[in-house]
């Protein structure tokens, strides 16, 4: 059905976006994936050892880097991404020269909707991507500009051209993305409800930004999208997407940016080991604490006009507020300062860089 | 999905009857509403008598009984119109009211079952909320759902709920200009979620099917915003969309979540849209000024109940949006006369 669909039309944004996919493992989740993305070019980052060859899949178009081609890529800079984590996939943002991003595990899989339909899961999300979000004033029909939908009695019209969306969050059917602790409380529980909305996250409020089914404006948002230090040689793990989430909103509040959480879903279909999970998580868990705070009161000031200058601002304040917490987070704020400069080294043109003119893409 | 075990003795169904044939309605509530002590309060402009099927428990307030009880107040608070359930509200001392507009009717789900939206309102109202951070798999207190990865611990033992907001099938809560533009427009989506509007963000609350905790928010539902050429029907006013606001703000400074979501309603069709444009234009415009003053409302930090977070709520409405227009000034002293009225009627 899905590939009839593709021969009678170009597929959406097919030369403006990129799927990236973090591996370590293999890459067959794809075949299920066929009908959906082989238009779409691919950027494979391959975690672990760069000697293993990671076959994909025919007759899709990709680039794929090892951690021998970080390195080279980066040089020096290569100390901002993670290392036996799937972190490494923000990686492949920072090399893609499109406008949109894509990022789906190799744990994930089609979702059906309730009329047993196959879901395509990167149709949704550009339909997101493409449509403004409502952060302002919350629509009580969620989103108003999906089809059958619009806003309610009450709401402004000055608000109703809404904001445009920097980042579309989908959600899982199946195994939920659970914290260890409930993962060993509910080993059972399985993600069964199908919620068909998406909705906009409203200004001032935070949320927990899961990496499995993302998509994200790159021009709008992209240089917010590092997703820390985690895995080998670090003291926490699980808690990658959770610090680019917290970054992201507090940059997309500051600038007037949106983004959309609810549809699509995705199939996932592994249940990581929760003991596994504790192990990586359990610093994360008192550290929270103290992050939600940071994040909740940090302010940027008037000056931080672009995506580059608010995440520099942020990682001076990450500095000076959590680095009594633990050292790990001074080294975390120095590696966000790299990873900012190592995106402008290789995004030298694109429109909001610090200090270059701005030639802008749009 | 409702697992708390209710006690009806807990809960009154408030009904503000703007028709007098309440038969229809009544039938296609009964095997929810027969179960609850009911008020039915008659819009005091109506004028002939109610036609109530018979099997239910419940109280009738008429223009006469609002005249005694409200007495000189009668002067700046009306309780014409879908006002009139407020006077329910003034009238009720139990813990939890839930208040459905006459013109819906019992909704059916994806599955085709009875929605229950009474249960599920005394659900919402009687789990915690989630006000401080926003859960990608929404409420997490339902079964098969729970906190996701990177919700704090401590925020999950969660606030009480003040408010509890339903949804609508069929005719949705559009404004008039909307509808009159896409006149075909109707709601056939049926969204399986409950979920806690975050602390400051505001919303607009639709009074055609909501719920509350008295005890908690009580004096905050209010009639207070009332248009010049308000109307009956949802299209003619904004009162709820003014109340609501009312009720976030004193949620968010007293730290209880408002919740939106299901139950949803089967609205009936009813009205002109286009006929109501031609009428009433003036609420859709007074939302312009009445949103941004609600989103930077900040109350000082010695409110702590709902009459004392109304009370100042009341002083800068009078301050800033009265000199405005006469409507914030009307609204501004309704609002004082309320909460004088409130605090008479429920030492009583």
């Amino acid at each position: 059905m899905a590939t009839a669909d593709i021969s009678k039309s170009s597929p959406p944004l097919k030369d403006e976006l990129d799927i990236v996919i973090p591996t370590i493992r293999n890459l067959d989740f794809l075949e299920m994936w066929r009908p959906f993305f082989q238009p779409y070019h691919l950027i494979i980052v391959q975690d672990g050892d760069p000697s293993k060859v990671i076959k994909v899949p025919e007759g899709f178009d990709y680039e794929l880097y090892n951690r021998n081609d970080i390195n080279k890529i980066l040089g020096p800079k290569s100390s901002c991404i993670s290392f036996k984590d799937s972190a490494c996939r923000c990686f492949g943002y920072m090399v893609s020269k499109k406008k949109y991003i894509f990022t789906i595990d190799d744990d994930c899989f089609v979702a059906k909707d309730p009329t047993g339909k196959e879901i395509n899961a990167l149709e949704q999300h550009i339909k997101n991507l493409l449509t403004p979000s409502t952060p302002f004033f919350f629509n009580t029909l969620y989103d108003p500009y999906r089809e059958g939908a619009d806003f309610v009695r009450g709401y402004p019209f000055s608000l109703r051209e809404g904001a445009p969306t920097a980042v579309s969050h989908g959600l899982w059917l199946n195994i939920p993305d659970y914290d260890a602790p409930t993962q060993l409380v509910k080993p059972r529980e399985r993600n069964t409800r199908y919620v068909d909305a998406v909705m906009t996250i409203p200004k001032g409020t935070l949320f927990p930004m899961c990496g499995m089914n993302l998509a994200f404006n790159r021009e709008l948002i992209g240089p917010a999208m590092y997703f820390g230090l985690m895995g080998d040689g670090q003291p926490i793990g699980r808690y990658d997407d959770m610090w680019a989430g917290w970054c992201t909103k507090v940059i997309c509040d500051h600038l007037g940016l949106g983004i959309k959480t609810g549809l699509p879903y995705i199939w996932h279909s592994k249940a990581s080991n929760p003991f596994v999970n504790l192990k990586k998580e359990y610093k994360g868990i008192y550290w929270q604490e103290e992050l939600i705070p940071f994040f909740q009161s940090a302010t940027l000031s008037k000056d931080a006009t672009t995506v580059q200058k608010c995440y520099l601002e942020l990682s001076k304040q990450v500095k000076a507020k959590l680095g009594k917490v633990d050292d790990y987070f001074n080294k975390l704020a120095d590696a966000m300062v790299t990873w900012v400069e190592a995106w402008d080294e290789l995004n030298p043109s694109a429109g909001g860089s610090t200090g270059v003119t701005n030639g802008s893409a749009k | 999905m409702s697992q708390i075990s209710i006690n009806h003795d807990e809960v009154d169904i408030v009904i503000g009857a703007l028709q007098l044939d309440l038969k229809s309605f009544m039938e296609e509530w009964r095997p929810v509403f027969s179960l609850f002590h009911l008020i039915i309060v008659k819009d005091p402009d109506l004028k002939g008598e109610l036609e109530i099927p018979a099997g239910f428990n419940f109280d009738l307030y008429t223009k006469s009984d609002i005249d005694g009880v409200v007495g000189s107040s009668s002067n700046a608070i009306s309780f014409s119109g879908y006002s009139c359930r407020y006077f329910g509200y003034l009238m009720s001392r139990k813990k939890y009211i839930i208040s459905i507009d006459d013109d819906c009717i019992p909704a059916r789900d994806s599955a085709g079952n009875f929605v229950d939206a009474v249960s599920q309102h005394i659900t919402n109202l009687s789990t915690p909320a989630t006000p401080f951070f926003f859960n990608t798999l929404y409420d997490p207190f339902c079964k098969g759902a729970d906190f996701v990865r990177g919700y704090p611990f401590s925020l999950r033992s969660g606030v009480d709920c003040g408010l509890s907001c339903g949804l609508w099938l069929n005719l949705a809560d559009l404004d008039a200009p909307t509808q009159a533009l896409k006149p075909e427009l109707r709601n056939t989506r049926y969204v399986d979620a409950v979920l806690t509007v975050p602390a400051r963000t505001m919303m607009p609350v639709s009074g055609i099917n909501i719920s509350f905790n008295r005890e908690l928010v009580g004096p905050a539902l209010l009639p207070a915003f009332r248009l010049a050429k308000e109307g009956n029907l949802r299209w003619e006013t904004v009162e709820d969309i003014w109340t609501g606001m009312c009720v976030k703000v004193v949620c968010d400074q007293l730290r209880l979540g408002v919740k939106s979501g299901l139950p949803y309603v089967w609205r009936k069709e009813r009205g002109d849209a286009i006929e109501s444009l031609k009428k009433e234009w003036e609420g859709v415009k007074l939302m312009e000024d009445v949103v941004p003053f609600f989103q930077s409302l900040r109350l000082s930090t010695s409110a702590a109940t709902a009459e004392d977070c109304l009370s100042e709520i009341a002083a800068v409405v009078k301050e800033q949006l009265a000199p405005a227009n006469p409507v914030f000034a009307r609204a501004a002293e309704t609002m004082v006369e309320w909460v004088k009225l409130w605090k008479r009627v429920q030492t009583q």
